[in-house]
């Protein structure tokens, strides 16, 4: 039979050649990686030296003092404040932002600089947003939540984004064959193919703004951040002990508390 | 326009997606009588494509499409939503909305009527609701009103696209291959449900359709497409082996 008997073959080129810039680019990843470390200096017995402060940072950590809950509880209160009120308008302006980016809904003159709107929102990170906030608004919470709204849609804004280009045209036509308008055709046709989609986004973007508006205090933006970065600069350290404690809680719960939503929705959808 | 009312006037149709390409090169027919009406032709004659141009899912590259003395050729905005809601629209996938329960579904046919406040406050009629039931039971899925539409098999999906459809009080009903996807038996109840809505509404059903059988079968007229034109309409006795050949080409496939 032909191709299974050895017989006189016409050659045929390998499907899979040697690409010689594969050998090149992996090469010059590893001396790029020798030549970073050489050049900060890392070497082991910076590492165990290390070892050893963080040994007495410990001891001093130990046992962590709650003898100032009150300042602690603000903090933790408004961090909390700070990640709900974020997470709530972010993810809601995000609703909006992400469908006028999906590109199978909307033209691209629409969809084009909606999604640059959103990789700006995206390039820099929370703290760097923070400063920013914080010097045009001054110190406190609404710099923290301004910071953690351009973060939720910079995330939320894409993956509902991506989420709607990936449901099925089908439905979609069909309810637009009813004469629907625009707005009945998202409710009927997209919300439902996303929903608990969403749902999943939004419990992690929420659990993700939990952690951060607990980090944006310490460059002024209001929360538990403050609190505990005023702990580091006094050497506080087992108050220090105490706030780590309290965020660790905090996350714990949500997590606990994230599971039963998802749950919650996972029934009905 | 001719003395009788006409549901559907189609006139020199023409459809290209690609420049120079034409899928639909220059349709006329019109419908006056109610029942079921069989386009037949092999696939990629544009079958398709002439019933996704009525309902304005595709936009024609020029030619005239009056659906109750009104132009959807051109039609854009409010008038082409009062336009759809006048034609109903039955797809081969059946196209329902899955995770919405079947109600839910059929009640979507109505949305045409509603503003989208009421359609996000599910605010439906007490009539519409009434008759959403009404049709399901008619449809023999009266217990599976609350199920997702998902769970449900081919042929019930496709019972459940045929009250959607009905739900709209259409003026035409389009089906695009409302069969292929079946089994014949369930074909066959199907294409029973469509004539019958037919006949109860008074209106036309416009049938595209590969199974020639099955159109001699249920359709009043039947429309032979080939390669962008229609080749033969009329009646369904007088589809001869000869017009068949002419629609599908060769004859090895005949008997």
């Amino acid at each position: 039979m032909a191709g299974l008997t050895p017989q006189q073959h016409k050659m045929h080129p390998d499907p899979f050649p040697r690409k010689p810039w594969h050998s090149v680019l992996s090469v010059l990843v590893v001396v790029y990686l020798v030549y970073s470390i050489n050049t900060m200096g890392l070497d082991w017995q910076r590492f165990i030296d290390g070892l050893g402060h963080a040994d007495k940072l410990l001891d001093r950590m130990f046992p962590p003092n709650f003898s100032r809950w009150e300042l602690l509880l603000e903090g933790l209160l408004e961090s909390l404040e700070i990640a709900v009120i974020s997470s709530a308008a972010g993810i809601f302006l995000s609703l909006f932002i992400g469908l006028l980016a999906a590109r199978n809904f909307m033209p691209n003159w629409v969809s084009v600089p909606v999604r640059g709107f959103i990789a700006i929102c995206r390039s820099f990170h929370p703290v760097i947003i923070a400063i920013l906030f914080v010097k045009s608004v001054g110190f406190g919470a609404l710099a923290g939540i301004l910071t953690l709204i351009i973060a939720t849609i910079g995330f939320i804004a894409k993956l509902f984004a991506e989420a709607i280009e990936e449901i099925s045209f089908k439905q979609v036509e069909a309810i637009q064959a009813t004469g629907a308008n625009f707005i009945s055709v998202i409710l009927f046709s997209v919300m439902p193919q996303v929903f608990s989609r969403f749902i999943g986004f939004a419990t992690y973007q929420f659990d993700s703004n939990l952690r951060n508006s607990t980090m944006v205090g310490i460059v002024g933006a209001g929360g538990l951040g403050g609190t505990l970065f005023s702990a580091f600069q006094r050497f506080d350290y087992d108050f220090v002990a105490a706030i780590l404690i309290t965020i660790i809680a905090l996350i714990l719960f949500w997590e606990f508390l994230s599971t039963l939503v998802r749950r919650i929705f996972q029934c009905r959808s | 326009m001719t003395a009788m009312q006409s549901y559907l006037d189609i006139k020199d149709l023409k459809k290209e997606y690609v420049q120079g390409t034409p899928i639909l090169k220059g349709i006329n027919f019109s419908i006056e009588q109610p029942g079921i009406i069989a386009i037949i032709g092999p696939s990629g004659t544009g079958k398709s494509t002439l019933l996704r141009c009525i309902n304005r899912l595709v936009t024609p590259s020029s030619g005239n499409i009056i659906i109750n003395s009104q132009d959807a050729s051109n039609a854009r905005g409010k008038m082409l939503r009062q336009l759809r809601r006048q034609v109903a629209m039955v797809f081969q996938e059946y196209n329902l909305v899955e995770r919405l329960s079947v109600i839910e579904n059929v009640l979507s046919g109505r949305l045409g009527y509603m503003s989208s406040w009421q359609a996000w406050r599910r605010q439906y009629s007490q009539h519409d609701i009434n008759t959403a039931f009404e049709l399901l039971a008619a449809v023999g899925l009266s217990d599976q009103a609350n199920k997702r539409a998902d769970s449900l098999s081919g042929g019930q999906r496709q019972r459940v696209g045929i009250a959607r459809a009905v739900m709209q009080d259409p003026s035409i009903i389009l089906a695009d291959e409302p069969t292929s996807s079946l089994d014949p038996k369930t074909a066959v109840e199907i294409m029973s449900l469509l004539e019958r809505f037919a006949s109860e509404k008074n209106i036309p059903a416009l049938v595209n359709m590969h199974d020639v059988k099955l159109a001699q079968r249920f359709a009043t007229r039947i429309i032979g497409m080939s390669n962008g034109h229609i080749i033969y309409d009329g009646p369904p006795q007088d589809i001869s082996d000869d017009i068949l050949k002419e629609i599908y080409g060769g004859e090895s496939w005949l008997d």
